[in-house]
């Protein structure tokens, strides 16, 4: 792309009245999305939004992009498709916790093992919000929901531990809380080459209220999140007091901050690092920020390889082609 | 002995049917299709039906693993594989007992007798030795020891005892060029190409033939050999093509034509995979393939991609044509092309994944949620289906819509002579690609297709939004407006209703008028076409519409219909077209029904239109 584009934020807000209740998360994370797309320096028809349903999902109708609404859970095989037809475009994909992972789990880790080159925003806010409050597959166990009175019996999935499993090369989380934070993942998450998991906490004051209260919350944060950097020592607490280090029994353990931490190293080939810190348990603290960030070939760019290096061989001749094998002519008398 | 092998002048026949049946493990497909090959490059014009078990490798020697393979050539048109063989080959007890009572009385049966053991005969669940129990009586016997015959001709080659036995399938390959005078150099070199990599195989197998032949030449079989003259086919360029590729190929010029790239998304299913299989091999066409992790991904991945500007398309079965169906209803929600191709097969669920049927004509049209119309077209024959994914393709293109194009597991497996098409010839499909932005609403309608435009990412100006809710007669935007819902409801209806004024006049084959009119559709072509001519020519007045399109059906079909005192619809299924007939256009009619997972045979077709039409001579 040469030169700068001149577009702002109201560029990328469509003409639509944005229907979410009022208070929900939602609003954030579009208005943060909104505010970075013109830092991407793409020209708008080049981008396209594409979701499933949910609350979550309605996102594309309120960007002025193009964009799909789709059907529930498949996002992330129509934007596939997309991709691998249109290889130059950006494609977004916006799903929810039940739609990406419950009805659509199996699109989307096949869309990160493929390394198809989409920004996956999962909006988690443990609940099946469109559909007025059933359990999730990210709701805790125990959860009493409208569909589980007596609490879920069902184990939830971690989002983070499913994606680096399913070989995602660009894994990261954030807060819908924390915009500043929000838009630094998305920037990460934008100008990465290939499949781009951002998975996204997003109160639900309907249904689920208060459902990341417990480390978001301004007074407990400091102590309760990671705030991971490429490079830097694996450090928390009000004054950066505490540390990671890895403990007996191939375990990481926190402690006080003396002599060395641990450092975070997105790039690392191997998964060992950052599956032990997607998979922290309280009171350990949660993973804030990329926790993987590898280059791997991506699957459209290397299906359209394909079809290049296949037309340089054979240049594309459909008569050719149609008269292979074994043809016979039969005269005119 | 020198006499006896001095060539015996063969007798001209008409058309044969041959059958070869043995093991899953024999060969039998590949036996099939190289006599079907030199066959059509003799200039025979032919119809094949393959017949596989669903198992890779059922127990050797059981009825269950029993593999056929049949072709019908001629020295005139050919429609149908032929209902009963004039020659069967059977390589073991197994395939005699599954094959034996198809066989003509009278006919050649050909039987391996080294593998008539004890054991094979157990296996095949015959109680005693059919070959001299009284079983094989009434017909013509060729008892040979293959086993014998390919060990003596490999004789000093070294190779293995088991490679050797694995010749066996030419072996009788070779008798059958002899039974028909074939051309056995061809052959040869055929097998020296298929095993270029081994030339010691090559070898044997090649000897294996010559062998098969040579028995034929001092046998005593009555009255053998046959030739059988070329067809006088049309002039033109011929080749002989399954239905799964020209399937593909067909996708692959519909592309052309229209000047889109083509997206091809899928999940493996028998009958459908070759078209995968096929396409793959063709990405110099920009063709990209996509094998998805299921059915919904491949045809929701297609969706994506004609939202992109390609030539969305997808192929599969039934079971799998279940999973797509909610990505279809989107598919017709946004109004974007999408072929998909419908490889029927026997039902429900799994059913009989490799026998053929056509009960996926209601799955087809009606089986979505919601009104959610989508024109429904089916080929007829293995080389139609080039034609038949043009047309699929420009109704998708030009409508805006998905459309299903049915096909059959007997169609995608056989094979016929195709006349080749002239490129210059086919029709140009005009995908009409919006760019201006000039008062661009993406529902905006073509006043005679009522095709919306297809604006696609990259275009600067016509950013939209699309998606599965109800939208907006106009500016598609999300509506709950009552009103607007049932107006969307009914433009989308006469959407695919106005599909029918682009057909041809329905043309009709034999009498324009008499007591019979056939109705069918699919793969039943071949035999109904045989069983009309048979019909005429014993003076019964018969007409037959063969339909290509199923939905919307044809303007003119009830006033052809008109002309006839009965309708008559030979289908694979328990009547699902004639239960369309009777809904859309309120048409009484007699079905023939059969679901056995096979094609009608000529002779059913033939008596159902016996019982319709009186003879003209018992009329005078
Ligand atoms: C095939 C299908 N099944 C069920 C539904 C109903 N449905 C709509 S949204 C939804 C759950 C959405 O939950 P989530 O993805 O977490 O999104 P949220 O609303 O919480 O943002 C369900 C079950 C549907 N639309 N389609
Ligand atoms: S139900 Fe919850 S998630 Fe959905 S819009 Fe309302 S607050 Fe947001
Ligand atoms: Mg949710």
């Amino acid at each position: 792309m040469s030169g700068k584009l001149n577009l702002a934020k109201k560029d990328f807000v469509s003409d639509q009245e944005v229907r979410w209740c009022p208070g929900c998360a939602d609003f954030a994370i579009l208005a943060t999305v909104q505010k970075v797309m013109p830092e991407l320096n793409v020209p708008k028809e080049n981008i396209v939004f594409v979701s499933g349903i949910g609350c979550s999902s309605r996102f594309p109708y309120y960007m002025n992009t193009y964009g799909i609404h789709g059907i529930h859970g498949r996002a992330p095989a129509i934007a596939t498709g997309l991709k691998m037809a249109r290889p130059e475009l950006t494609v977004f994909v916006v799903t929810g916790d039940g739609d990406g992972l419950s009805i659509g789990g199996n699109h989307l880790i096949h869309a990160l093992r493929r390394n198809v080159d989409l920004k996956i925003l999962l909006f988690d806010n443990r609940i099946y919000g469109l559909t007025k409050g059933q359990a999730s597959p990210t709701s805790e166990l125990g959860k009493k929901t409208k569909s589980s009175p007596y609490g879920t019996v069902d184990r939830p999935f971690n989002p983070l531990t499913l994606a680096l499993g399913a070989g995602a090369t660009f894994v990261a989380r954030s807060v819908a809380t924390d915009t500043t934070h929000l838009a630094q993942v998305l920037r990460r998450a934008a100008a990465h080459k290939g499949a781009a998991f951002v998975h996204i906490w997003q109160n639900c004051p309907v249904f689920n209220d208060g459902a990341f209260d417990e480390w978001s919350e301004r007074e407990v944060r400091d102590d309760s999140l990671l705030k991971l950097e490429h490079g830097k020592p694996l450090v928390f607490g009000k004054s950066k007091e505490k540390a990671l280090r890895i403990g007996d029994g191939f375990r990481l353990e926190a402690g006080p901050m003396t002599g060395s931490a641990l450092v975070h190293d997105e790039t690392r080939d191997d998964l060992a690092l950052a599956m032990a810190l997607a998979a922290l348990e309280p009171p350990l603290p949660q993973p804030m920020g990329v926790l993987r960030a590898v280059q791997r070939p991506t699957v459209d760019a290397l299906a359209r390889e394909q079809e290049e290096e296949a037309a340089r061989k054979r240049p594309p001749d459909l008569r050719a082609l149609l008269h292979s094998g074994d043809v016979w002519t039969v005269g005119t008398n | 002995m020198q006499d006896q092998t001095s060539a015996r002048t063969p007798r001209n026949l008409d058309q044969a049917v041959v059958r070869f049946a043995g093991d899953s493990g024999d060969g039998m497909q590949l036996t099939g299709t190289e006599f079907t090959r030199e066959a059509a490059l003799h200039g025979n014009d032919l119809a094949t039906f393959p017949d596989f078990p669903a198992e890779i490798r059922a127990p050797a020697g059981t009825t269950a693993g029993v593999s056929g393979y049949q072709i019908q050539f001629a020295a005139h048109e050919v429609f149908s594989a032929g209902d009963q063989p004039d020659t069967l080959v059977a390589m073991n007890p197994a395939a005699l007992k599954v094959h034996l009572a198809d066989l003509k009385k009278g006919g050649l049966l050909v039987v391996n007798e080294a593998s008539f053991t004890p054991g094979d005969l157990t296996r095949a669940g015959w109680k005693s030795n059919p070959l001299t129990d009284g079983t094989v009586e009434g017909y013509r016997v060729i008892q040979v020891d293959f086993d014998k015959l390919v060990t003596l001709a490999c004789e000093g080659m070294g190779l293995p005892a088991k490679d050797v036995q694995r010749t066996k399938n030419f072996f009788a390959l070779g008798f059958v060029f002899w039974l028909y005078s074939r051309d056995t150099a061809r052959e040869e070199s055929s097998i020296r190409e298929r095993f270029a990599k081994r030339p010691d195989l090559a070898e044997a197998n090649r000897r294996a033939f010559k062998a098969g032949y040579y028995y034929g030449e001092t046998t005593e079989a009555a009255d053998a050999p046959y030739q059988i003259a070329p067809a006088r086919l049309q002039p033109g360029t011929y080749r002989n093509v399954m239905g799964s590729t020209a399937l593909a190929l067909g996708l692959i010029a519909a592309a052309r034509q229209s000047g889109l790239r083509l997206f091809f998304g899928s999940y493996p299913i028998t009958p459908a995979s070759d078209v995968l299989h096929e396409l793959a091999k063709h990405r110099q066409f920009g063709v990209t393939t996509f094998q998805a992790e299921d059915e919904i991904a491949a045809v929701t991945a297609a969706i994506g991609a004609s939202f992109g500007g390609a030539l969305g398309a997808t192929a599969s079965s039934g079971p799998g044509v279940a999973l797509k169906t909610e990505a279809i209803g989107l598919a017709l929600m946004i109004e974007l092309p999408l072929v998909i191709v419908v490889a029927q097969r026997g039902g429900p669920s799994t059913g009989l994944p490799t026998k053929t049927e056509q009960s996926d004509l209601f799955q087809a049209v009606y089986g979505r949620n919601g009104e959610s119309p989508v024109p429904v077209l089916a080929t007829r024959s293995p080389a139609d289906c080039f034609d038949a994914c043009i047309e699929a393709s420009r109704i998708a293109i030009e409508y805006r819509t998905p459309v299903i194009l049915l096909s059959d597991g007997a169609i995608g497996t056989g094979s016929e002579p195709w006349k080749l098409p002239d490129l210059e010839a086919l029709p140009r499909i005009d995908a009409k690609l919006r760019t201006d932005p000039e008062g661009f609403q993406p529902y905006d309608r073509d006043p005679e297709t009522l095709a919306r435009p297809w604006a696609v990412p990259g275009t600067k100006g016509l950013e939209h939004r699309v998606g599965g809710l109800e939208k907006d007669a106009t500016t598609g935007n999300v509506s709950y407006d009552a009103q607007n819902h049932e107006r969307m409801v009914r433009t989308r209806a006469e959407k695919v209703q106005r599909v029918a004024r682009t057909y041809p006049p329905t043309e009709v084959a034999g009498d324009p008028d008499g007591d019979v009119l056939v109705i069918s559709w699919g793969g039943t072509y071949g035999s109904v076409t045989q069983a009309l001519i048979d019909a005429r020519a014993a003076g019964m007045r018969v007409g037959h519409v063969h339909l290509r399109y199923i939905h919307p059906l044809p303007l003119d079909l009830l006033t052809v219909a008109a002309r006839y005192r009965n309708v008559l619809v030979p289908e694979l299924n328990l009547g699902q077209l004639r239960l369309h007939l009777r809904g859309q256009l309120g048409m009484e009619t007699v079905g023939l029904n059969k679901v056995q997972g096979k094609p009608f045979h000529v002779a059913e077709v033939r008596s159902a239109i016996e019982k319709l039409a009186p003879r003209a001579k018992e009329i005078a």
